[in-house]
């Protein structure tokens, strides 16, 4: 049984169709890059599968249970499955620490004491060991976004999603956050990501799903998709973004 | 010094003398001309009379007492009401519907009805209703006008300082598992409450000086005194006097407020 399992799932905002029908499976440990051009539909796909948007059709389901039934609540379900935004987003009045502990203290229901020693090791081992008492605005983009996969790490989930995590950061600091994903590879986390680092994905992906206007249009083993591009606008993006 | 350094070096002392050169000419004009306004000694006499002044300020210093009193205890319900309203008129859940009709009706009704008036007519309507001393003292009531009109205006900042938080902010916390009611109490409104902290100081400062509206239905406050004074002496300088002692409130309340006003704008930019 596959860990996330997407079937024909579609979502519109109006009249605008973003998600046009996705197949998609996940295996245990998998990692799974989203690549495509921008408005393909990547990062509203990650967000359908955290439940931030609710889907029109098709289905989504978590170890084999349907998690995209209208009226669930999807408080559980969000707790299973972290994801990681662009722009970091963290809170700006809680420093790190608190950062990381607000959502296990309400949801976990545990103390700042009982966690300390888990989220001090979680800290210690992404290299922030001495950032934890610092503001976001005191951390630098590359620091502020290991604070964030911190923070979802915390929750103990299934599942990371991470939407175009390097986007918005100095290229000289995508290398720290993108290292960590490889150290949650090598753990065996399933994960999920939309990225524009073709070579990371090439690298590190086991499944590239090439998305265009809302639907897959080719997927397989990075070496397939890389190397050899069945459709003309898959060609021709990677033409442009490996040049 | 750069080429650069000494022009501007040359623009400073230019604004400067240009301004000094127009505040005196401004301050010089008034001092000589209105004097020459044919009711000017009247005016003095009893605007500006520094024996009353002197006389009557301890005494207006001593009533100011029960302004600050009456705005001591008013503020701290304005702050938890108006923040309870705001509240009501985001809850989201169809049963709390009553209470967003209730949060728009009330901040509808107070912002619509001019302050004096509210407090016409609960200064004088509640305790009209026959109530037993202590109860029917104008203190409970007039306070309790301004708590309900200041309410309304602190629920709408709150309201905007809410709207302020980004919703990027929002989708994380609840992409952690929170529900809706700790996104807002851990999340949101930690940040909407600081973002309109300058906006509510400008409200305090306007309480300030709306509690002079109680005079009115009763307390002898500030304005009041000065008026009995007015009447005793057969002089205005009371009222400046009263002015005065509101102006040495106000003046730092409202720089510290629009010193708290731009370091925002900074901080924003």
């Amino acid at each position: 049984m596959p860990k996330l399992e997407l079937q024909g799932v579609i979502k519109r905002f109006g009249d605008r169709t973003v998600c046009d029908g996705i197949d998609l499976t996940v295996d245990e440990g998998q990692m799974v890059c989203l690549i495509g051009a921008s408005g393909s539909g990547k990062s509203t796909l990650l967000r359908c599968i955290n439940l931030l948007e609710p889907i029109e059709d098709g289905a989504i389901f978590l170890d084999g249970e349907d998690i995209s039934i209208p009226g669930l609540n999807p408080q559980s379900v969000r707790a299973r499955i972290g994801i990681v935004f662009q722009s970091f987003n963290l809170f700006p009045h809680m420093n790190a620490l608190e950062n990381v502990m607000l959502a296990p203290r309400r949801v976990r229901g545990l103390t700042r004491a009982e966690l300390q020693p888990e989220v001090e090791a979680l800290f210690a081992r992404f290299g922030l060991a001495d950032r934890m008492h610092n503001y976001p605005d005191q951390l630098s983009g590359g620091q502020q976004q290991r604070v964030a996969i911190v923070r979802a790490l915390a929750m103990q989930p299934e599942v990371m999603l991470f939407d175009e995590i390097t986007s918005a950061l100095d290229p000289q600091l995508v290398g720290e956050v993108l290292d960590v994903l490889l150290m949650l590879k090598k753990q065996g986390m399933t994960m999920v990501m939309a990225t524009h680092e073709m070579g990371f994905a090439r690298e590190a992906a086991d499944k590239i799903c090439f998305l265009d206007s809302g639907r897959i249009l080719e997927g397989g083993p990075p070496e397939t998709v890389f190397g050899n591009p069945k459709h003309q606008t898959t060609q021709a993006f990677l033409a442009r973004a490996l040049k | 010094m750069t080429r650069r350094e000494r022009y501007e070096a040359h623009q400073r002392r230019r604004s400067l003398v240009i301004a000094s050169v127009s505040s005196v000419t401004v301050v010089a004009a008034l001092y000589f001309l209105v004097p020459l306004a044919p009711g000017w000694s009247k005016v003095q006499q009893s605007f500006f009379n520094g024996d009353t002044l002197v006389k009557t300020f301890p005494k207006l210093l001593e009533a100011f007492r029960i302004n600050v009193m009456i705005f001591l205890w008013s503020a701290p319900a304005i702050a938890v009401l108006g923040l309870l309203i705001a509240l009501a008129r985001d809850a989201k859940s169809p049963a709390l519907f009553p209470l967003r009709i209730f949060g728009a009706a009330f901040t509808d009704i107070f912002r619509g009805v001019p302050v004096i008036l509210t407090v016409y007519l609960i200064g004088f309507g509640i305790p009209g209703l026959g109530l037993p001393r202590p109860w029917n003292s104008p203190y409970i009531w007039g306070s309790l006008a301004l708590i309900l009109t200041y309410s309304a205006y602190v629920a709408e900042i709150f309201r905007s300082g809410i709207d302020s938080v980004h919703h990027s902010q929002r989708a994380a916390a609840l992409s952690l598992g929170l529900s809706e009611q700790q996104v807002m109490r851990d999340v949101v409104l930690p940040q909407a409450i600081r973002n309109v902290v300058p906006s509510q100081m400008n409200m305090l400062i306007a309480l300030q000086k709306d509690v002079s509206l109680l005079s009115f239905i009763g307390p002898v406050e500030i304005f009041r005194q000065a008026g009995v004074f007015k009447s005793l002496l057969a002089n205005f300088t009371p009222y400046v006097g009263a002015a005065i002692i509101f102006l040495i409130v106000t003046i730092p309340a409202t720089r510290y407020a629009d010193h708290l006003m731009a370091r925002q704008m900074r901080e924003r930019r």
